[in-house]
């Protein structure tokens, strides 16, 4: 860079050099670029692929139909889903009943988390450390326990087994609408999403200012004006935000509905993609898993052209400002204690019914000769569960056991840092396009359903391609894919927290002469720490109750606690099951208690920040 | 010697041109301070030279060695340009210890132990906090916090320090205590200072040398006392006058009467150097209050004035008048006891008047008062 005058040409050179240099040099574009290549193989990609394999005729096609000629478009797949005599079972059904149940359980958990979060953060009810604690413990079981519980007392001969509780007790069968179907998935859905609500809105509610409140009434607005015309619309965002959420996670969801749908053939998209998988329909499972995507981008669209500008409402909110709480006079103690029992009964009710169940030698007998150990190590009896050995004895429970803490402990790191560097991105190159892009990529996990993923993952990563094995069947796809799954959220959240940190921070040690790696390790990583543990915290918990995501997954190899669960729940070893739900709960509440302890991690901030 | 030098500097900030076309020649061991408003380029000019911020256009040369070129798009590493950035928000690492904030640099750079220990005890002990070592930032008052950035600055030895509004954040009596620090600084170290600040009291009280920037551009760079004495444009001189200096502003017209040019102001018309004046150009007087000396009684060369308000405060006391419709302030020592509406005699010192072209803005070096004894005025 000497001060010659040098001809034009050498100096476009140098220029072109250096430019080169800069912007390799700056680590939002090089750590950003190489982030979007993993994004866009990881997620575009394969939706991409995917989109692709709807429109072309497959080899085994040419079976079905005379017309088929592999490898060339055709709309063949979309027609047999969408305008066939198959379409209304394999396609209007289960995609108004998905709807209905997003709806519903939308509608359920706003009511419920809502009324929640209002009396615990804005009025004077007692016994809130208690209501709130209660409230998050649904959030740490999968939703589908829930649904295990329900059939443990509504349960009816129709499946067979021995009857629920209710029928025990009254000598009454339920009626098949109570004990299968649309009512008890809605009611398990909305009980175990509710504390999204709750703890978005609470965190909405908990920002804001009260003096706003105090305002309005001052200007002689009633108590009831107050809440609608001030508090109302400014948690609005928050309301929307967590409607969307839940909607989408609630079309996708897979346990709830297989569980307590396909008894009485109750499908929806996402049950509907399952048995389509297993019956070798793997194109209109494809078209199926695109459908699911449009719902959940539509809804995601509907929500920003809704919400928009007003976004923006969350955040004006002071703080420190000491808030006033609304007092609920004669009712104070009424509200608390039916709060606390309806979170009781929500939350600890169904655990330790099937805490019992797991000591039964059969079901539905409640005498003390009933008691038994057997389903916790018992040995093999060719009597009982066709000779199944009891949890502790069985390999398969431990090489799960092994298998669910690995992937659990394994995607939750990976998942935090990636989180993190792919937050810095975000939040460094806000001005810049890949950032930009980084940012919008990352959210689209987000729209993709669980099992929709896995479906891509299976054609994906079945044969090795370029220098990438073939990583079906093995840990390895179990945790990359759920550490993509948990993209949408661990970005946020490591944006937000990188957000917080000034840039100047960086500056200074930049400065110093601190490479990009150094910083990140001696500066942006130990200021991250709180976000970090919180974001290890709620994936790990994701991850040992994940089963959409993986169930098409797993081979015998790679099994984990929940698939097992679930495979023990399909063959009706309900003890079984309840014995290794345990253990999930277990784990997921010990691993809940040692995060909150020692990394001051908070559950709340970083569910309120999706 | 010459520590930096700049050359038509150019940088955009989303695509708005933030700096256009800066020349600076700074002298090494100069404390230098560029003043202006905010919004006028300076802390993105004191960035641009730490290699925080990229030059579009121009060179940068620190002692003798480029550093940033903008055509051939070459930006040094900020961190071997040999100086250190004291930030306005401190920016201490919360996580770190004072002992940690200030050694990292050092660490970074992989020297011994022992050396960094040594070092860091200096550096704190420069900025007399040996015994805050062991704390956390967070622990530390506003003024702890400064010394300690300070010290992580100096810890380094660099050539060039530069500060950005580092007495922003503290409070005023605060303030004073590290205005003299830094100038105790200053002559320790013999480095060269850069200081960003919007402050007018705290760049003429501590800089060898003062840059005025307005929108971009440097519009004067001078010794303190020339600043302050000869402003070159209006706007320089306004910006100097506001916060409490303040600048008296009078509006006049130049004739040419009974041979000779004169101003005529709504105060007084004064009479000026015959050089060459164009009749009817509109002209700005300034002059300071300390300036305007206050009588009783009228004299030679003295414009009747009438008290319109008396602002004491302690050492001095600023008295606003009002002469021939014209508001004026003028400073006196001590203790002034004047009723409104009272009449006085203001004497305008000529020889520290300015003018310049009410148009441009522009300080006219030409006209300058004719300085007799008597014969000056007419009224």
């Amino acid at each position: 860079m000497a001060n010659i005058p040098a001809p034009e040409g050498r100096r476009h050179r140098t220029r072109l050099h250096n430019r080169t240099l800069n912007w390799l040099r700056n680590p939002v574009h090089s750590i950003g670029a190489a982030a979007l290549l993993f994004l866009a193989y990881t997620i575009v990609w394969p939706v991409l692929k995917i989109a692709y394999t709807t429109f072309v005729w497959r080899q085994q096609d040419v079976r079905l139909t005379g017309a088929a000629n592999p490898g060339h478009f055709t709309l063949y797949h979309w027609t047999r889903v969408l305008a066939s005599d198959m379409s209304a079972s394999l396609f209007y059904k289960p995609i108004l009943n998905s709807l209905a149940v997003g709806a519903t359980v939308s509608a359920l958990s706003l009511v419920i988390g809502c009324s929640l979060a209002w009396l615990v953060t804005r009025t004077d009810i007692p016994l809130k450390r208690t209501i709130s604690f209660l409230a998050v413990i649904p959030y740490l079981l999968p939703a589908w326990i829930l649904s295990q519980a329900w059939l443990t007392f509504f349960k009816n001969g129709k499946i067979g087994g021995t009857p629920g509780i209710l029928q025990s007790l009254l000598h009454v069968s339920p009626p098949d609408w109570l004990s299968y179907g649309f009512v008890p998935i809605v009611i398990s859905l909305s009980i175990h999403d509710s504390v999204f609500f709750f703890l978005i809105v609470g965190a909405a509610l908990s920002s804001m200012n009260s003096q706003l409140e105090e305002a309005a009434s001052v200007a002689g607005a009633r108590r009831l004006t107050v809440l609608r015309r001030i508090v109302m619309p400014l948690v609005l965002p928050s309301i929307l935000s967590g409607f969307i959420l839940i909607f989408t996670k609630a079309i996708s969801s897979y346990g709830v509905p297989a569980l307590l749908g396909t008894p009485v053939n109750f499908y929806m998209i996402s049950t509907m993609l399952y048995s389509s998988m297993r019956s070798r329909l793997t194109t209109e499972a494809n078209v199926l898993s695109l459908t699911l995507m449009l719902i959940s981008m539509l809804t995601i669209y509907l929500n920003q052209r809704a919400v928009g500008r007003r976004r923006s409402f969350v955040t004006v909110t002071g703080k420190g400002s000491a808030r006033r709480l609304t007092p609920l006079g004669p009712w104070r103690f009424p509200a608390a204690t039916a709060a606390a029992l309806i979170m009781a009964a929500v939350a600890v009710v169904p655990l330790l019914v099937l805490l019992a169940q797991s000591f039964m030698l059969k079901e539905g007998v409640y005498r003390l000769s009933n008691f038994t150990t057997h389903y916790w190590w018992g040995g093999s009896d060719p009597d009982i569960n066709t000779g199944e050995k009891g949890v502790m004895q069985n390999p398969i429970f431990l090489l799960a056991l092994k298998n669910s803490l690995y992937i659990a402990g394994a995607a939750s790191v990976v998942a935090s840092v990636t989180g993190l560097v792919l937050g810095y991105i975000v939040a460094r190159g806000r001005q810049s396009w890949l950032g930009r892009a980084v940012d919008q990529v990352s959210f689209l996990p987000y729209l993709i359903p669980g099992v929709s993923l896995s479906e891509l993952y299976i054609s994906m990563f079945a044969k090795p391609t370029l220098f990438i094995p073939a990583l079906y069947g093995t840990i390895g796809l179990l945790i990359l894919i759920t550490v993509v799954k948990e993209l949408p959220f661990t970005v946020k959240a490591g944006s937000a927290a990188m957000m917080q940190i000034g840039t100047e921070l960086e500056e200074a040690a930049q400065l110093g002469g601190a490479s990009w790696l150094t910083r990140f390790r001696r500066i942006l990583l130990p200021l991250n720490r709180k976000s970090l543990v919180s974001v290890f915290l709620l994936v790990f918990i994701g991850a040992m109750k994940e089963m959409e995501l993986i169930i098409m997954l797993v081979t015998p190899r790679t099994e984990t606690l929940t698939t097992l669960t679930f495979y023990y729940a399909e063959k009706c070893y309900e003890q079984l099951t309840n014995v290794i739900l345990m253990i999930i709960i277990a784990i997921v509440v010990a691993v809940y208690a040692v995060a909150v302890k020692l990394g001051k991690a908070d559950l709340t901030q970083g569910i309120g920040g999706q | 010697m010459t520590a930096i030098e700049l050359k038509d500097i150019q940088v955009r900030l989303q695509q708005k041109q933030v700096l256009d076309g800066i020349d600076l020649t700074i002298e090494q061991g100069d404390f230098i301070t560029f003043l202006g408003p905010s919004g006028c380029g300076k802390t993105t000019l004191l960035r641009t030279i730490a290699g925080l911020q990229r030059a579009d256009g121009g060179t940068i040369r620190i002692g003798g060695r480029e550093v940033a070129n903008g055509d051939t798009d070459y930006h040094m590493e900020p961190s071997k340009r040999g100086l250190s950035l004291v930030f306005q928000s401190y920016a201490l690492w919360p996580h770190m210890t004072v002992f940690e904030n200030v050694a990292f640099g050092l660490q970074v750079r992989r020297l011994a132990k022992a050396d960094v220990k040594r070092s860091v005890q200096n550096a704190l002990e420069k900025m007399r906090i040996p015994e805050l070592s062991g704390r956390y930032p967070g622990e530390l008052s506003g003024g702890q916090q400064q010394r300690v950035a300070i010290a992580r600055a100096i810890v380094t030895q660099p050539d060039i320090l530069l500060l950005d509004e580092p007495l922003s954040n503290l409070d005023a009596k605060l303030r004073v205590e590290m205005r003299a620090e830094l100038k105790r600084l200053h002559q320790e170290l013999n480095t060269t200072i850069i200081y960003v600040t919007h402050d007018q009291h705290e760049a003429l009280s501590l800089s060898t040398r003062v840059a005025v920037f307005f929108g971009g551009r440097i519009v004067q760079t001078d010794k303190p006392r020339q600043l302050y004495k000869h402003p070159r444009t209006l706007q320089v001189a306004d910006f100097i006058g506001s916060g409490g200096l303040h600048t008296n502003r009078l509006e006049g017209v130049i004739a040419l009467e009974s041979g000779r040019a004169w101003l005529k102001t709504p105060v007084a018309a004064i009479a000026l150097e015959e050089a060459g004046l164009a009749a009817l150009r509109e002209v700005v007087l300034t002059i300071k209050p300390e300036d305007i000396r206050l009588y009783d009684r009228q004299g030679p060369d003295r414009v009747t004035a009438e008290v319109e308000a008396v602002f004491p405060s302690g050492a001095e006391t600023l008295v606003q008048l009002n002469a021939g419709g014209a508001a004026m302030m003028a400073r006196v020592i001590g203790d002034a006891d004047y009723e409104p509406g009272a009449v006085l005699y203001a004497d305008l010192r000529k020889e520290q008047m300015n003018f310049y072209d009410k148009r441009t803005g522009m300080r006219l070096e030409n006209v300058a008062p004719i300085i007799e004894p008597t014969g000056g005025y007419a009224s």
